[in-house]
């Protein structure tokens, strides 16, 4: 497959030029093609904001829902169907922000979907306010006297919940970042990659040359299994770590914890109704 | 001495602390009542808290029919001081007491609650007893076989209620229920037999009524939720839904449903649609704040047109609320929830049949118009039992609305009637695309005005069918009415028998009841029903007549007479009579001691 079987002729993208989206999506593109993933077996969930768009640029099924809340319906259609392929796209304010308390508690369900969260450390869509991952001393139309919360670490969180699967990326080096999206596509169970990604509107301060001076990639020799590790190099900051930080290949999925997947595998929509049982169980009322 | 003889209808009252075992009583008794032939009605009222405070079950043991809730108490057991105090105002003095000697003591000398006669008092030695047989937790027991024998309910019966109540509990503990259940039979034989405290219970059981049902309100809706085959509910506990929530997550094996405690109700809704979307069909249950929180997400509902079912048990509230008690205040909250407009169907039955039927008919809805659909419940109807023939289980029948996808599936291809064929990933070859934004007939995000325009109409216009479908509210009483008594929801059942009883002592009046089981959007028949009427009077559990406003909104008929109640208990039988006594003009003949001056929250408007 290639790159351009995702392509939506004519799609009217919203991104401003040089956004970190872009390159985002390309990538993503390319990781789905070299995987030989089919369209109709995909489902991309998003919430609100400029990254919750990119599944209207992209072929594929869409559950475009509330801002804060895509990874509910997310699990909930990797629930009802677990042959579907499910990738969560979300910015920021979105995933870390809105939706964190869903964000941690689907780290503790463990389906068997991907999220993609893009992190360009400012919102977009409301212009330019600060978001929960916006670094000290950042000045917005809002933040008047600089931000000053500690910013989110959601790498950090991640792992301390043991979230199976554990990744950064930079939207500026592709190659990376498609060998990363490929990782946690094929990874059984949740997989977060966080993604940096400059803001070229309302982010002076974290630009694509900012990422790229203050960031660098794991190394070769750094074993993603070892959790205690993973979360220490998760709260390096100043200089940001890449690649995947953290892998635990023997966690169940949500999926197969689920007793209707016991004996039989088949989607819900495909069980039929028995009347039958009904009939005896009213009888037990009796 | 008096002798306490009981007809064939008595309202049997056991009233103790949290923890003191009074549901397991409820449960045995019950059951032993049915197996014994005789009708039985339950309903309970409990304070929100696991030990202590006061909790009440109301039992009706019946010749004929019973379904509802009354004031009046022919027995009551005290399983604690504070148990005769907290029903005060119920007790009259046809009331006979049974209580441990300490606990009858201590308001035989506390003359400052009224005046019980002392002859009404009877003592029996239920905590002795259950010293005896190994502690005090052996009360309940005690306290249940001595009501049983009472009732003239065979020894064996309660035995096997015993056992099967007790048997994982191991062989110990059934041996000592076992050997309490026979005291109590012996404190009820001795009080039958004694000269000064002769009780007589005249009760005629019918065999027919064994082999019945005895659910309460949340099996029926639980029972409705599989015949419209559930296959996802997620939900977050909250009081009175999260009875629903266990009758489901206890099937879900057998039914092959999934049920998940979301962390929030926010996550249980989004996720109940996501499970829709993928073609499963879906339900969320909770109360009024929780449903606050699911609000956005009836908006996504109907801004993606996928089905749901949201079943909200009623609770008083603003906010927290009475959380144990009940209330008909989240009408509102139902029909103007989630931004913007879209179509919307809620139901509120008010017995069980109905209660299985409309739920059923809830999941059909949802699917084949794509949208949102209401059970209104409450405490009260959640947590109330009764005997029934049978459900209507022969008419169960599940349309498959779902359609395989093409390459040039739209999900949202405009069409004639605002229906378009729902298509859902990975079944076709089809992309299933749905979007929060305003979208095109692909489900693509959009700003094109032209287009917003058509999709509200497509939404909105599948309204004109709905409300051809509309179920018709049921008449009930006198079908040539004058008067009109209004009710919906769970008020049904005391209404009903408070007209009834109304019409048989005065059959002149022509009372009618009209119940409504579909609350929005409403029938066309109703604006005809309400004009034949000289005179109408609703009763709602609420402060400010939901349903009349409703009413008024959609048909233009002003209802003048309320009656509203919303202290947190339901509407009793006397209730209904009383007040419809006072609202047809007749002299109040008097109603076995019923206190003339208005309960606290209820208001005659």
């Amino acid at each position: 497959m290639k790159p351009k079987d995702f392509d939506i002729p004519g799609a009217d993208v919203a991104w401003c030029p040089g956004c970190g989206n872009l390159s985002i999506l390309r990538s993503l593109k390319t990781a789905l093609a070299e995987l030989e993933i089919q369209p109709e077996d995909l489902v991309f969930v998003s919430g609100i904001g400029q990254a919750g768009k990119l599944p209207h640029y992209i072929r594929g099924n869409v559950f475009n829902g509330l801002h804060g809340r895509s990874l509910s319906p997310a699990t909930g259609i990797k629930a009802a169907n677990p042959e579907l392929m499910v990738i969560d796209v979300s910015g920021d304010g979105c995933m870390y922000g809105e939706g964190g308390n869903h964000f941690m508690h689907t780290i503790r369900r463990n389906p068997d979907i991907t999220n993609l969260v893009h992190n360009n450390m400012v919102y977009g869509l409301t212009k330019g306010q600060a978001s929960p991952t916006s670094q000290r001393e950042f000045n917005t139309p809002l933040q008047v006297d600089g931000v000053f919360l500690e910013p989110f670490n959601p790498l950090a969180v991640a792992i301390a919940l043991d979230a199976s699967f554990v990744a950064r990326a930079f939207s500026g080096d592709r190659k990376q970042t498609i060998e990363i999206f490929k990782a946690a596509i094929k990874h059984k169970g949740y997989a977060l990659v966080d993604i940096f990604q400059p803001c070229v509107t309302f982010n002076k301060v974290n630009t694509r040359n900012w990422f790229r001076k203050h960031t660098y990639y794991l190394e070769d020799d750094h074993d993603p299994e070892n959790r205690n590790l993973a979360f220490q190099r998760a709260t390096e900051t100043g200089e940001y770590p890449l690649g995947i930080f953290y892998q635990n290949p023997t966690k169940s999925t949500f999926e197969e914890n689920l007793s209707v997947y016991g004996e039989v595998k088949k989607p819900l929509y495909q069980r039929k109704f028995d009347k039958e049982k009904l009939r005896t169980l009213v009888e037990t009322k009796r | 001495m008096p002798v306490f003889q009981i007809k064939e209808d008595i309202s049997l009252v056991l009233c103790g602390e949290a923890g003191q075992g009074i549901q397991t009583v409820e449960t045995i008794l019950a059951q032993a009542v049915k197996q014994s032939g005789y009708n039985i009605f339950s309903t309970k009222e409990y304070m929100s808290r696991v030990r202590g405070g006061q909790n009440s079950t109301e039992i009706r043991v019946s010749s004929h029919r019973v379904a509802s809730y009354v004031d009046r108490i022919d027995l009551l057991l005290a399983l604690s001081s504070g148990a005769i105090n907290h029903l005060r105002n119920r007790i009259s003095s046809d009331t006979l007491i049974m209580g441990d000697t300490e606990h009858i003591n201590s308001v035989k000398n506390d003359k400052t609650g009224g005046n019980i006669p002392d002859s009404n008092f009877i003592e029996i030695p239920l905590m002795e007893t259950a010293q005896e047989i190994g502690g005090p937790i052996f009360a309940n027991v005690i306290a249940a076989g001595a009501l049983s024998c009472l009732l003239n309910i065979p020894k064996e019966i309660f035995d096997g209620l015993i056992s099967d109540m007790f048997t994982r509990k191991g062989s110990e503990i059934l041996e000592k229920d076992l050997k309490a259940g026979e005291a109590g039979y012996k404190i009820g034989i001795r009080l039958m037999e004694s000269e000064g405290n002769q009780i007589q219970l005249s009760l005629q059981g019918q065999s027919s009524v064994r082999d019945e049902l005895l659910i309460n309100g949340t099996d029926a809706v639980g029972l409705g939720c599989l015949a419209g085959e559930c296959r996802f509910i997620s939900s977050y506990p909250m009081t009175p839904s999260t009875p629903l929530q266990n009758f489901l997550a206890s099937n879900a094996h057998e039914f092959e449903l999934i049920y998940e405690q979301a962390e929030d109700e926010i996550a249980a809704i989004n996720m109940a649609l996501g499970a829709s979307y993928a073609g499963a069909r879906s339900i969320v249950a909770t109360s009024g704040s929780g449903f606050a929180l699911m609000e956005e997400g009836v908006g996504l509902a109907g801004m993606i047109e996928t089905p749901i079912v949201i079943y909200i048990g009623q609770r008083p509230g603003p906010a927290v609320g009475l959380p144990t008690r009940t209330s008909q205040e989240d009408l509102n909250l139902a029909l103007y929830s989630g931004p913007g407009e879209f179509p919307r169907i809620i139901f509120s039955p008010g017995n069980l049949e109905d209660a299985f039927t409309l739920t059923h008919k809830a999941f059909d809805l949802a699917e084949k118009y794509q949208i949102p659909v209401f059970i209104l419940s409450d405490q009260y109807f959640a947590d109330c039992y009764y005997n029934i023939p049978s459900l209507p289980l022969e008419d169960v029948e599940n349309e498959n609305y779902l359609v395989k996808t093409t390459p040039e599936y739209k999900r949202y291809l405009i069409t004639h009637d605002g229906i378009t064929p729902r298509g859902i990933p990975g079944y076709g070859d089809g992309l299933v695309i749905v979007d929060s934004d305003e979208h095109d007939e692909e489900g693509h995000i959009t700003e094109d005005l032209e287009i917003r325009t058509h999709m509200v109409n497509k939404r909105l216009i599948k309204m004109e069918q709905i409300r051809k479908e509309a179920v018709a509210p049921e008449l009930g009483g006198s079908e040539d009415y004058q008067s009109l008594v209004i009710g919906w929801g769970s008020t049904y059942w005391p209404i009903r028998e408070g007209v009834e009883s109304f019409n048989k002592k005065y059959p002149d009046q022509k009372l009618g009841f009209l119940h409504f089981k579909q609350v929005y959007p409403l029938h066309q028949s109703v604006a005809e029903y309400l004009e034949k009427a000289e005179d109408v009077i609703i009763l709602e559990n609420n402060a400010q007549g939901q349903l009349a406003n409703i009413i008024k909104l959609e048909t233009g008929f002003e209802i003048q007479e309320k009656l509203l109640k919303y202290n947190g208990m339901p509407f009793s039988v006397e209730d209904v009579e009383e007040r419809i006594i006072k609202f047809m003009g007749i002299a109040n003949e008097g109603t076995g001691g019923y206190d003339e001056t208005m309960d606290a929250g209820e208001v005659l408007k």
